[in-house]
Protein backbone atom coordinates (compact mmCIF):
# COMPACT_ATOMS: atom_id res chain seq x y z
CA UNK A 1 0.00 0.00 0.00
CA UNK A 2 1.62 3.09 -0.98
CA UNK A 3 0.37 6.44 0.04
CA UNK A 4 -0.03 9.69 -2.20
CA UNK A 5 1.52 12.18 0.00
CA UNK A 6 0.51 14.88 -2.42
CA UNK A 7 -3.20 14.11 -1.64
CA UNK A 8 -3.06 14.27 1.21
CA UNK A 9 -5.07 17.70 2.24
CA UNK A 10 -7.16 18.95 4.74
CA UNK A 11 -9.37 15.55 5.51
CA UNK A 12 -9.17 13.65 2.39
CA UNK A 13 -6.71 10.98 2.09
CA UNK A 14 -5.99 9.23 -1.17
CA UNK A 15 -4.16 6.39 -0.66
CA UNK A 16 -3.39 3.45 -3.82
CA UNK A 17 -3.45 0.16 -3.16
CA UNK A 18 -1.33 -2.89 -4.84
CA UNK A 19 -3.50 -3.68 -7.55
CA UNK A 20 -3.81 0.01 -8.59
CA UNK A 21 -7.22 0.45 -6.87
CA UNK A 22 -7.10 4.37 -5.43
CA UNK A 23 -8.73 4.61 -1.68
CA UNK A 24 -10.32 8.13 -0.83
CA UNK A 25 -10.55 8.26 2.41
CA UNK A 26 -12.97 11.22 3.13
CA UNK A 27 -13.11 12.34 7.19
CA UNK A 28 -15.25 15.38 6.57
CA UNK A 29 -16.55 17.71 8.59
CA UNK A 30 -20.20 17.33 9.23
CA UNK A 31 -20.96 20.72 10.49
CA UNK A 32 -24.08 22.85 8.71
CA UNK A 33 -23.02 24.83 6.05
CA UNK A 34 -24.84 28.27 6.06
CA UNK A 35 -26.64 29.00 2.75
CA UNK A 36 -28.05 32.14 1.97
CA UNK A 37 -31.05 32.46 -0.74
CA UNK A 38 -32.18 35.61 -1.55
CA UNK A 39 -33.07 38.68 -1.33
CA UNK A 40 -32.15 38.66 -5.41
CA UNK A 41 -33.06 34.95 -5.79
CA UNK A 42 -35.93 34.46 -8.71
CA UNK A 43 -37.63 31.61 -6.97
CA UNK A 44 -38.57 34.11 -4.03
CA UNK A 45 -40.66 35.77 -5.72
CA UNK A 46 -39.34 39.28 -4.64
CA UNK A 47 -37.25 40.17 -1.95
CA UNK A 48 -37.28 37.62 0.43
CA UNK A 49 -34.05 36.25 2.08
CA UNK A 50 -34.33 32.89 3.18
CA UNK A 51 -31.05 31.87 5.84
CA UNK A 52 -30.97 28.47 5.20
CA UNK A 53 -29.00 25.70 7.35
CA UNK A 54 -27.75 22.63 5.35
CA UNK A 55 -26.60 19.28 6.01
CA UNK A 56 -25.02 18.32 2.71
CA UNK A 57 -28.54 18.17 0.41
CA UNK A 58 -30.69 18.73 3.25
CA UNK A 59 -32.19 21.93 4.43
CA UNK A 60 -32.13 21.86 8.53
CA UNK A 61 -33.65 25.43 8.93
CA UNK A 62 -34.70 28.04 6.75
CA UNK A 63 -35.21 30.87 8.82
CA UNK A 64 -36.73 34.06 7.01
CA UNK A 65 -35.71 37.50 6.50
CA UNK A 66 -38.73 40.05 5.74
CA UNK A 67 -39.05 43.71 5.32
CA UNK A 68 -36.93 44.54 2.59
CA UNK A 69 -40.14 46.02 0.79
CA UNK A 70 -41.06 47.30 3.70
CA UNK A 71 -42.91 50.50 2.91
CA UNK A 72 -44.75 51.65 6.48
CA UNK A 73 -48.30 50.91 5.37
CA UNK A 74 -49.39 51.63 8.59
CA UNK A 75 -47.16 54.73 9.38
CA UNK A 76 -48.81 55.99 6.15
CA UNK A 77 -52.53 55.55 7.19
CA UNK A 78 -52.05 57.53 10.70
CA UNK A 79 -51.12 60.36 8.09
CA UNK A 80 -53.69 60.70 5.57
CA UNK A 81 -57.59 60.18 5.02
CA UNK A 82 -59.97 57.24 5.13
CA UNK A 83 -60.59 57.40 1.55
CA UNK A 84 -56.97 58.00 0.70
CA UNK A 85 -55.75 55.10 2.12
CA UNK A 86 -57.37 52.96 -0.84
CA UNK A 87 -54.30 53.31 -3.53
CA UNK A 88 -51.94 52.60 -0.57
CA UNK A 89 -53.09 49.24 0.04
CA UNK A 90 -53.54 48.27 -4.17
CA UNK A 91 -49.88 48.33 -3.46
CA UNK A 92 -49.98 45.80 -0.75
CA UNK A 93 -50.72 42.65 -2.59
CA UNK A 94 -49.99 44.23 -6.13
CA UNK A 95 -51.27 40.86 -8.41
CA UNK A 96 -54.67 41.17 -6.77
CA UNK A 97 -55.54 44.90 -5.97
CA UNK A 98 -59.32 44.68 -5.88
CA UNK A 99 -59.77 42.77 -3.42
CA UNK A 100 -57.27 44.56 -1.08
CA UNK A 101 -59.58 47.72 -1.77
CA UNK A 102 -62.78 45.39 -1.03
CA UNK A 103 -61.49 44.08 2.31
CA UNK A 104 -60.78 47.54 3.12
CA UNK A 105 -63.78 48.95 1.94
CA UNK A 106 -65.62 46.59 4.07
CA UNK A 107 -63.69 47.28 7.24
CA UNK A 108 -64.50 51.13 6.99
CA UNK A 109 -68.31 50.68 5.84
CA UNK A 110 -68.84 48.22 8.99
CA UNK A 111 -67.85 51.40 11.44
CA UNK A 112 -69.44 54.00 9.33
CA UNK A 113 -72.93 51.92 8.69
CA UNK A 114 -73.86 52.73 5.13
CA UNK A 115 -76.16 50.88 2.67
CA UNK A 116 -74.12 49.67 -0.98
CA UNK A 117 -76.20 50.24 -3.96
CA UNK A 118 -76.89 46.38 -5.38
CA UNK A 119 -75.30 47.19 -8.78
CA UNK A 120 -72.09 48.40 -7.04
CA UNK A 121 -72.13 45.00 -4.92
CA UNK A 122 -72.25 42.96 -8.13
CA UNK A 123 -69.73 45.13 -9.90
CA UNK A 124 -67.34 44.46 -6.67
CA UNK A 125 -67.62 40.77 -6.89
CA UNK A 126 -67.26 40.94 -10.99
CA UNK A 127 -63.85 42.52 -10.18
CA UNK A 128 -62.88 40.79 -7.34
CA UNK A 129 -62.75 37.53 -8.90
CA UNK A 130 -61.87 38.54 -11.91
CA UNK A 131 -58.94 39.89 -9.80
CA UNK A 132 -58.81 36.54 -8.18
CA UNK A 133 -58.00 34.62 -11.77
CA UNK A 134 -55.60 36.67 -12.33
CA UNK A 135 -53.33 36.43 -9.18
CA UNK A 136 -54.41 32.73 -9.83
CA UNK A 137 -52.76 32.71 -13.09
CA UNK A 138 -49.49 34.04 -11.65
CA UNK A 139 -49.35 31.97 -9.10
CA UNK A 140 -49.61 29.06 -11.29
CA UNK A 141 -47.90 30.37 -14.04
CA UNK A 142 -44.80 31.05 -11.83
CA UNK A 143 -44.49 27.84 -9.83
CA UNK A 144 -44.58 26.10 -13.03
CA UNK A 145 -41.16 28.51 -13.66
CA UNK A 146 -39.76 27.46 -10.66
CA UNK A 147 -39.96 23.46 -11.17
CA UNK A 148 -38.64 24.13 -14.90
CA UNK A 149 -41.56 24.51 -16.61
CA UNK A 150 -41.32 27.54 -18.93
CA UNK A 151 -45.06 27.03 -21.30
CA UNK A 152 -47.58 27.76 -18.81
CA UNK A 153 -46.11 30.32 -17.30
CA UNK A 154 -47.03 32.02 -20.99
CA UNK A 155 -50.42 30.79 -21.26
CA UNK A 156 -51.05 32.47 -17.91
CA UNK A 157 -49.77 35.87 -18.96
CA UNK A 158 -51.43 35.67 -22.36
CA UNK A 159 -54.70 34.87 -20.60
CA UNK A 160 -54.29 37.31 -17.75
CA UNK A 161 -53.47 39.95 -20.12
CA UNK A 162 -57.32 39.91 -21.04
CA UNK A 163 -58.19 40.22 -17.60
CA UNK A 164 -56.15 43.39 -17.24
CA UNK A 165 -57.48 44.93 -19.84
CA UNK A 166 -61.06 44.44 -18.94
CA UNK A 167 -59.89 46.00 -15.45
CA UNK A 168 -57.93 48.73 -17.56
CA UNK A 169 -61.20 49.28 -19.67
CA UNK A 170 -63.43 49.49 -15.85
CA UNK A 171 -60.78 51.20 -13.66
CA UNK A 172 -58.32 53.21 -16.38
CA UNK A 173 -55.39 51.39 -14.54
CA UNK A 174 -53.83 47.70 -14.83
CA UNK A 175 -52.37 46.48 -11.54
CA UNK A 176 -53.10 49.77 -9.03
CA UNK A 177 -56.76 50.42 -9.83
CA UNK A 178 -58.30 52.84 -6.98
CA UNK A 179 -61.06 51.13 -8.33
CA UNK A 180 -63.74 50.27 -5.47
CA UNK A 181 -64.26 53.31 -2.78
CA UNK A 182 -65.65 53.51 0.59
CA UNK A 183 -69.36 53.40 -0.09
CA UNK A 184 -69.30 52.57 -3.82
CA UNK A 185 -67.05 51.96 -6.62
CA UNK A 186 -65.35 55.47 -8.71
CA UNK A 187 -67.30 54.71 -11.60
CA UNK A 188 -69.78 52.44 -13.21
CA UNK A 189 -68.87 49.98 -15.28
CA UNK A 190 -68.43 50.58 -19.36
CA UNK A 191 -71.09 49.82 -21.78
CA UNK A 192 -71.23 46.22 -23.18
CA UNK A 193 -68.28 45.82 -20.00
CA UNK A 194 -70.90 42.46 -18.99
CA UNK A 195 -70.72 41.02 -22.71
CA UNK A 196 -67.24 41.24 -23.19
CA UNK A 197 -66.90 39.84 -19.55
CA UNK A 198 -69.21 37.27 -20.90
CA UNK A 199 -66.74 36.45 -24.25
CA UNK A 200 -63.49 36.24 -22.05
CA UNK A 201 -65.50 33.71 -19.51
CA UNK A 202 -66.54 31.89 -22.99
CA UNK A 203 -62.48 31.90 -24.41
CA UNK A 204 -61.22 30.76 -20.84
CA UNK A 205 -63.23 28.23 -19.71
CA UNK A 206 -61.34 26.07 -22.32
CA UNK A 207 -58.05 27.37 -21.40
CA UNK A 208 -58.35 26.68 -17.97
CA UNK A 209 -59.07 22.94 -18.80
CA UNK A 210 -56.29 23.29 -20.67
CA UNK A 211 -53.85 24.62 -18.53
CA UNK A 212 -54.85 22.76 -15.59
CA UNK A 213 -53.97 19.43 -17.72
CA UNK A 214 -51.08 20.84 -19.21
CA UNK A 215 -49.69 20.91 -15.33
CA UNK A 216 -51.61 18.62 -13.23
CA UNK A 217 -50.97 15.84 -15.83
CA UNK A 218 -47.55 16.16 -16.19
CA UNK A 219 -45.38 13.46 -14.54
CA UNK A 220 -42.68 15.57 -13.65
CA UNK A 221 -44.37 18.66 -12.08
CA UNK A 222 -46.80 15.76 -9.83
CA UNK A 223 -43.32 14.30 -9.15
CA UNK A 224 -41.52 17.33 -8.01
CA UNK A 225 -44.91 18.50 -5.86
CA UNK A 226 -46.65 15.61 -4.79
CA UNK A 227 -45.95 14.97 -0.50
CA UNK A 228 -43.57 17.75 -0.28
CA UNK A 229 -43.83 20.06 2.59
CA UNK A 230 -47.06 18.66 4.00
CA UNK A 231 -48.83 20.49 6.71
CA UNK A 232 -51.86 18.96 8.32
CA UNK A 233 -54.78 20.65 9.39
CA UNK A 234 -54.60 21.52 12.63
CA UNK A 235 -50.97 22.99 12.76
CA UNK A 236 -52.06 25.10 9.72
CA UNK A 237 -55.05 26.18 11.68
CA UNK A 238 -52.95 27.20 14.64
CA UNK A 239 -50.39 28.86 12.27
CA UNK A 240 -53.12 31.00 11.34
CA UNK A 241 -53.32 29.79 7.38
CA UNK A 242 -56.00 30.84 5.33
CA UNK A 243 -57.15 30.88 1.91
CA UNK A 244 -56.11 28.29 -0.70
CA UNK A 245 -53.22 27.07 2.06
CA UNK A 246 -55.82 25.86 4.54
CA UNK A 247 -57.72 24.57 1.85
CA UNK A 248 -55.01 22.74 0.66
CA UNK A 249 -54.88 21.38 4.13
CA UNK A 250 -58.01 19.82 3.43
CA UNK A 251 -60.00 22.51 6.01
CA UNK A 252 -63.20 23.39 3.86
CA UNK A 253 -62.99 27.32 4.76
CA UNK A 254 -63.94 30.54 3.09
CA UNK A 255 -64.82 33.31 4.25
CA UNK A 256 -67.18 34.22 1.42
CA UNK A 257 -68.98 30.65 2.61
CA UNK A 258 -68.05 31.06 6.52
CA UNK A 259 -68.13 34.74 6.81
CA UNK A 260 -70.09 35.85 4.25
CA UNK A 261 -70.09 39.09 2.94
CA UNK A 262 -71.68 41.39 -0.31
CA UNK A 263 -73.78 39.32 -2.09
CA UNK A 264 -72.09 36.05 -2.02
CA UNK A 265 -74.70 34.47 0.42
CA UNK A 266 -76.77 34.69 -2.88
CA UNK A 267 -74.42 33.21 -5.36
CA UNK A 268 -74.15 29.44 -5.32
CA UNK A 269 -69.76 28.02 -5.75
CA UNK A 270 -68.14 25.15 -4.27
CA UNK A 271 -65.34 25.45 -2.38
CA UNK A 272 -62.77 23.14 -3.60
CA UNK A 273 -60.70 20.85 -1.44
CA UNK A 274 -58.28 18.02 -2.30
CA UNK A 275 -59.97 14.43 -1.69
CA UNK A 276 -56.52 12.93 -1.12
CA UNK A 277 -57.66 10.28 -4.65
CA UNK A 278 -55.20 12.38 -6.49
CA UNK A 279 -52.56 14.49 -4.23
CA UNK A 280 -51.45 13.74 -0.57
CA UNK A 281 -53.41 16.02 2.01
CA UNK A 282 -51.31 19.03 2.74
CA UNK A 283 -48.64 19.05 -0.14
CA UNK A 284 -47.55 21.49 -2.74
CA UNK A 285 -49.79 19.20 -4.91
CA UNK A 286 -53.06 20.06 -2.96
CA UNK A 287 -52.50 23.66 -2.78
CA UNK A 288 -51.35 24.25 -6.87
CA UNK A 289 -54.92 21.90 -7.51
CA UNK A 290 -57.15 23.74 -5.41
CA UNK A 291 -55.85 27.28 -7.27
CA UNK A 292 -56.52 25.70 -10.54
CA UNK A 293 -60.06 24.57 -9.26
CA UNK A 294 -60.63 27.83 -7.91
CA UNK A 295 -60.62 29.62 -10.88
CA UNK A 296 -63.41 27.66 -12.66
CA UNK A 297 -65.32 28.33 -9.83
CA UNK A 298 -64.64 32.03 -10.02
CA UNK A 299 -65.58 31.56 -13.39
CA UNK A 300 -68.88 30.44 -12.23
CA UNK A 301 -69.44 33.19 -9.51
CA UNK A 302 -69.07 35.46 -12.42
CA UNK A 303 -71.19 33.86 -14.97
CA UNK A 304 -74.30 34.28 -12.53
CA UNK A 305 -73.49 37.32 -11.45
CA UNK A 306 -73.65 38.92 -15.04
CA UNK A 307 -77.36 36.87 -15.13
CA UNK A 308 -78.83 39.13 -11.40
CA UNK A 309 -76.85 41.98 -11.51
CA UNK A 310 -79.46 44.95 -11.83
CA UNK A 311 -79.06 47.36 -15.13
CA UNK A 312 -77.83 50.56 -14.65
CA UNK A 313 -80.65 52.87 -15.36
CA UNK A 314 -80.83 55.81 -12.89
CA UNK A 315 -77.33 54.09 -11.05
CA UNK A 316 -74.73 56.70 -9.49
CA UNK A 317 -72.04 54.44 -8.30
CA UNK A 318 -70.96 57.51 -6.09
CA UNK A 319 -74.37 57.73 -4.26
CA UNK A 320 -73.18 56.12 -1.12
CA UNK A 321 -69.56 57.37 -1.30
CA UNK A 322 -69.43 59.87 2.02
CA UNK A 323 -68.74 63.26 1.37
CA UNK A 324 -66.44 63.53 4.23
CA UNK A 325 -65.58 60.14 5.97
CA UNK A 326 -65.44 60.46 10.04
CA UNK A 327 -66.90 56.82 11.26
CA UNK A 328 -68.11 57.10 15.34
CA UNK A 329 -65.71 55.59 17.84
CA UNK A 330 -64.91 52.22 17.46
CA UNK A 331 -62.69 49.65 16.93
CA UNK A 332 -63.68 47.18 13.75
CA UNK A 333 -61.48 43.90 12.56
CA UNK A 334 -63.00 44.06 8.98
CA UNK A 335 -61.86 41.00 6.30
CA UNK A 336 -62.78 39.05 3.04
CA UNK A 337 -61.16 36.36 1.12
CA UNK A 338 -58.13 37.37 -0.72
CA UNK A 339 -56.63 35.12 -3.45
CA UNK A 340 -54.01 34.01 -1.06
CA UNK A 341 -56.12 34.21 2.28
CA UNK A 342 -57.67 36.16 4.73
CA UNK A 343 -56.84 40.00 4.32
CA UNK A 344 -58.30 41.77 7.29
CA UNK A 345 -57.68 45.10 8.69
CA UNK A 346 -57.79 46.16 12.14
CA UNK A 347 -58.49 50.14 12.57
CA UNK A 348 -59.55 52.09 15.25
CA UNK A 349 -61.53 55.69 14.99
CA UNK A 350 -61.90 58.39 17.59
CA UNK A 351 -64.82 59.43 16.25
CA UNK A 352 -63.54 62.81 15.67
CA UNK A 353 -60.91 62.66 13.08
CA UNK A 354 -60.93 62.05 9.29
CA UNK A 355 -57.90 59.67 9.64
CA UNK A 356 -57.82 56.90 11.49
CA UNK A 357 -55.80 56.01 15.00
CA UNK A 358 -54.57 53.01 14.14
CA UNK A 359 -55.19 51.02 10.70
CA UNK A 360 -53.26 47.48 10.77
CA UNK A 361 -53.64 45.14 7.85
CA UNK A 362 -53.55 41.23 8.54
CA UNK A 363 -51.42 39.91 5.44
CA UNK A 364 -52.58 36.57 4.49
CA UNK A 365 -48.93 36.05 3.11
CA UNK A 366 -46.93 37.06 6.07
CA UNK A 367 -49.13 34.48 8.02
CA UNK A 368 -48.63 31.70 5.25
CA UNK A 369 -44.72 32.48 5.28
CA UNK A 370 -44.80 32.20 8.99
CA UNK A 371 -45.09 28.63 8.54
CA UNK A 372 -41.63 28.16 6.67
CA UNK A 373 -39.27 27.37 9.07
CA UNK A 374 -41.57 24.28 10.11
CA UNK A 375 -42.12 23.25 6.08
CA UNK A 376 -38.90 22.97 5.58
CA UNK A 377 -37.32 21.46 8.10
CA UNK A 378 -35.85 18.01 6.29
CA UNK A 379 -36.30 19.17 3.03
CA UNK A 380 -34.06 19.16 -0.10
CA UNK A 381 -33.12 22.71 -1.50
CA UNK A 382 -35.17 21.72 -5.03
CA UNK A 383 -38.15 21.06 -2.71
CA UNK A 384 -37.14 24.05 -0.34
CA UNK A 385 -38.16 25.48 -3.69
CA UNK A 386 -41.20 24.11 -4.48
CA UNK A 387 -42.91 24.93 -0.92
CA UNK A 388 -42.19 28.84 -1.33
CA UNK A 389 -43.41 28.64 -5.01
CA UNK A 390 -47.13 27.03 -3.24
CA UNK A 391 -46.87 29.51 -0.58
CA UNK A 392 -47.45 31.86 -3.55
CA UNK A 393 -45.95 34.78 -1.42
CA UNK A 394 -46.31 38.28 -3.10
CA UNK A 395 -43.67 40.35 -0.76
CA UNK A 396 -45.51 43.61 -1.49
CA UNK A 397 -47.83 42.39 0.97
CA UNK A 398 -46.10 40.42 3.68
CA UNK A 399 -43.54 43.73 3.97
CA UNK A 400 -46.20 46.24 3.61
CA UNK B 1 -73.56 44.92 31.36
CA UNK B 2 -74.49 45.43 27.40
CA UNK B 3 -77.23 47.49 25.73
CA UNK B 4 -78.08 44.75 23.93
CA UNK B 5 -79.05 42.00 26.39
CA UNK B 6 -82.22 43.99 27.65
CA UNK B 7 -83.57 44.32 24.18
CA UNK B 8 -82.95 40.81 23.02
CA UNK B 9 -81.68 42.25 19.83
CA UNK B 10 -77.81 41.40 19.62
CA UNK B 11 -76.67 40.10 16.47
CA UNK B 12 -76.26 36.16 16.49
CA UNK B 13 -72.33 37.37 16.76
CA UNK B 14 -72.38 39.16 19.93
CA UNK B 15 -74.46 36.68 21.71
CA UNK B 16 -72.02 33.94 20.90
CA UNK B 17 -69.02 35.92 22.03
CA UNK B 18 -70.71 37.30 24.94
CA UNK B 19 -71.56 33.34 25.90
CA UNK B 20 -68.25 32.33 25.31
CA UNK B 21 -67.05 35.35 27.76
CA UNK B 22 -69.00 34.16 30.59
CA UNK B 23 -66.84 31.04 30.23
CA UNK B 24 -63.93 32.65 30.94
CA UNK B 25 -65.07 35.11 33.26
CA UNK B 26 -66.27 31.98 35.30
CA UNK B 27 -62.65 30.67 35.35
CA UNK B 28 -60.52 33.94 35.65
CA UNK B 29 -62.90 36.28 37.77
CA UNK B 30 -61.40 39.66 38.74
CA UNK B 31 -58.68 38.78 35.73
CA UNK B 32 -60.73 39.89 32.99
CA UNK B 33 -62.69 43.22 32.62
CA UNK B 34 -66.43 43.14 31.71
CA UNK B 35 -67.06 42.27 28.08
CA UNK B 36 -67.94 44.75 25.41
CA UNK B 37 -70.49 43.86 23.76
CA UNK B 38 -70.41 46.14 20.80
CA UNK B 39 -71.39 45.13 17.42
CA UNK B 40 -68.22 45.70 15.27
CA UNK B 41 -65.76 43.90 17.58
CA UNK B 42 -66.58 42.56 21.02
CA UNK B 43 -64.25 42.19 23.32
CA UNK B 44 -62.83 41.93 26.87
CA UNK B 45 -59.58 43.12 28.59
CA UNK B 46 -56.72 41.38 30.55
CA UNK B 47 -56.49 43.37 33.59
CA UNK B 48 -53.62 40.98 35.02
CA UNK B 49 -51.25 40.77 31.83
CA UNK B 50 -49.48 37.85 33.74
CA UNK B 51 -52.34 35.80 33.56
CA UNK B 52 -52.96 36.20 29.50
CA UNK B 53 -50.89 33.06 28.78
CA UNK B 54 -52.86 30.87 30.92
CA UNK B 55 -56.22 32.46 29.96
CA UNK B 56 -55.22 32.04 26.09
CA UNK B 57 -54.41 28.42 26.81
CA UNK B 58 -57.54 28.18 28.60
CA UNK B 59 -59.51 29.67 25.35
CA UNK B 60 -57.80 27.49 23.27
CA UNK B 61 -58.15 24.12 24.82
CA UNK B 62 -62.04 24.11 26.77
CA UNK B 63 -63.99 22.32 24.76
CA UNK B 64 -67.09 25.11 25.07
CA UNK B 65 -64.70 27.70 23.83
CA UNK B 66 -62.05 25.54 20.94
CA UNK B 67 -60.44 29.51 19.94
CA UNK B 68 -58.13 27.52 17.72
CA UNK B 69 -57.54 30.34 15.33
CA UNK B 70 -55.88 33.80 15.75
CA UNK B 71 -56.56 35.74 13.01
CA UNK B 72 -54.94 39.00 13.71
CA UNK B 73 -52.47 40.52 16.78
CA UNK B 74 -52.22 44.38 16.29
CA UNK B 75 -50.41 46.68 18.76
CA UNK B 76 -51.64 49.63 19.94
CA UNK B 77 -50.62 52.56 21.38
CA UNK B 78 -52.48 54.58 24.28
CA UNK B 79 -50.57 57.85 24.77
CA UNK B 80 -53.48 59.16 26.88
CA UNK B 81 -53.30 56.44 29.26
CA UNK B 82 -49.37 56.06 28.92
CA UNK B 83 -49.86 52.72 27.92
CA UNK B 84 -49.44 50.39 24.77
CA UNK B 85 -51.25 47.12 24.74
CA UNK B 86 -52.16 44.35 21.98
CA UNK B 87 -55.21 43.39 20.24
CA UNK B 88 -55.99 39.69 19.04
CA UNK B 89 -58.71 38.85 16.99
CA UNK B 90 -59.91 35.26 17.84
CA UNK B 91 -61.70 32.26 16.31
CA UNK B 92 -63.44 28.82 16.83
CA UNK B 93 -62.65 28.31 12.81
CA UNK B 94 -64.50 24.95 12.20
CA UNK B 95 -65.88 24.25 15.18
CA UNK B 96 -68.19 26.77 17.00
CA UNK B 97 -67.55 29.65 14.70
CA UNK B 98 -67.64 32.04 17.02
CA UNK B 99 -65.54 35.05 17.40
CA UNK B 100 -64.29 37.51 20.08
CA UNK B 101 -61.44 39.96 20.62
CA UNK B 102 -58.83 40.17 23.79
CA UNK B 103 -57.23 43.23 25.00
CA UNK B 104 -53.87 43.32 26.69
CA UNK B 105 -51.99 46.53 27.97
CA UNK B 106 -48.82 47.72 29.59
CA UNK B 107 -47.17 50.30 30.66
CA UNK B 108 -45.79 52.42 27.63
CA UNK B 109 -42.25 52.51 29.12
CA UNK B 110 -40.78 49.45 29.90
CA UNK B 111 -44.05 47.10 29.49
CA UNK B 112 -43.44 43.87 29.09
CA UNK B 113 -46.56 40.76 28.12
CA UNK B 114 -46.30 37.18 28.52
CA UNK B 115 -45.86 35.99 24.57
CA UNK B 116 -48.99 33.14 23.57
CA UNK B 117 -46.65 32.61 21.01
CA UNK B 118 -46.52 28.95 22.30
CA UNK B 119 -50.11 28.71 21.93
CA UNK B 120 -50.90 30.14 18.85
CA UNK B 121 -48.21 30.18 15.98
CA UNK B 122 -49.58 33.07 14.42
CA UNK B 123 -48.72 35.14 17.52
CA UNK B 124 -44.89 34.54 16.93
CA UNK B 125 -44.38 36.78 13.70
CA UNK B 126 -46.99 39.02 14.70
CA UNK B 127 -45.77 39.85 18.56
CA UNK B 128 -42.29 40.20 16.86
CA UNK B 129 -43.77 42.76 14.86
CA UNK B 130 -45.74 44.54 17.09
CA UNK B 131 -42.32 44.61 18.69
CA UNK B 132 -40.73 46.23 16.14
CA UNK B 133 -43.36 48.84 16.13
CA UNK B 134 -44.52 49.84 19.47
CA UNK B 135 -41.55 48.49 21.53
CA UNK B 136 -43.37 46.68 24.19
CA UNK B 137 -41.18 43.22 25.12
CA UNK B 138 -42.67 40.12 25.05
CA UNK B 139 -41.49 37.66 27.52
CA UNK B 140 -40.91 34.06 26.98
CA UNK B 141 -41.26 34.67 22.96
CA UNK B 142 -38.79 32.24 21.30
CA UNK B 143 -37.17 34.87 19.16
CA UNK B 144 -38.23 38.43 20.04
CA UNK B 145 -36.48 40.44 17.49
CA UNK B 146 -37.48 43.02 14.87
CA UNK B 147 -38.78 41.76 11.70
CA UNK B 148 -39.42 44.65 8.94
CA UNK B 149 -37.05 47.32 10.41
CA UNK B 150 -33.70 47.05 10.56
CA UNK B 151 -31.88 45.51 13.52
CA UNK B 152 -30.30 48.83 13.76
CA UNK B 153 -33.18 50.74 13.81
CA UNK B 154 -33.59 53.24 16.34
CA UNK B 155 -37.31 54.04 18.24
CA UNK B 156 -40.39 52.47 17.29
CA UNK B 157 -42.10 54.09 14.23
CA UNK B 158 -45.57 53.30 15.01
CA UNK B 159 -45.70 54.81 18.42
CA UNK B 160 -47.51 58.44 18.43
CA UNK B 161 -44.61 60.61 19.94
CA UNK B 162 -42.33 58.83 17.38
CA UNK B 163 -39.21 60.85 15.89
CA UNK B 164 -37.81 59.33 12.86
CA UNK B 165 -34.15 59.44 13.32
CA UNK B 166 -31.56 61.78 11.45
CA UNK B 167 -29.44 59.89 9.31
CA UNK B 168 -28.81 55.60 9.34
CA UNK B 169 -25.93 54.45 8.01
CA UNK B 170 -24.36 57.77 6.62
CA UNK B 171 -27.77 57.91 4.56
CA UNK B 172 -30.21 61.28 5.32
CA UNK B 173 -33.53 59.73 6.57
CA UNK B 174 -36.07 62.44 6.25
CA UNK B 175 -36.65 62.73 2.70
Amino acid sequence: MQELGMAEQGSIRVTRKDDNVVVIEKDLATEEMVLSMGPQHPSTHGVLKLECLTDGEVVTSAEPYLGYLHRCFEKHCEMVDYPAIVPYTDRMDYLAGMNNEWAYCIAVEKLLDIEIPRRVEFIRVIVSELNRIASHLVAIGTYAIDLGAFTPFLFCFRDREHILSLLEWASGARMLYNYIWIGGVAFDVPVDFNKRVKEFVDYFRPKAVELSSLLTENEIFVKRTKGIGIMPADVAINYGWSGPMLRGSGVQWDLRRNDPYSVYPELDFRIPVPDGKFTDIGDCLSRHLVRALEIEESLSIIEQCLLKMPGSEGFNPRIAVPKRVRPKAGEVYGRAENPRGELGYYIQSDGKSTKPLRCKARSSCFVNLSAMKDLSKGQLIPDLVAIIGSIDIVLGEVDR
Amino acid sequence: MSDFEIGGAAPQSVQQAAAAYEVVREMFGGAVSDFDANEFMPFFEVLEPEKWPDIALFMRDHPKLKFNYMACLSGVDYPDDEKLGIVCNLESLGIFGHRIAVKVKCSREGGVIPTVAYVWHTANWHEREAYDMFGMQFSGHPDLRRILCPEDWEGFPLRKDYKVQESYHGIKVPY
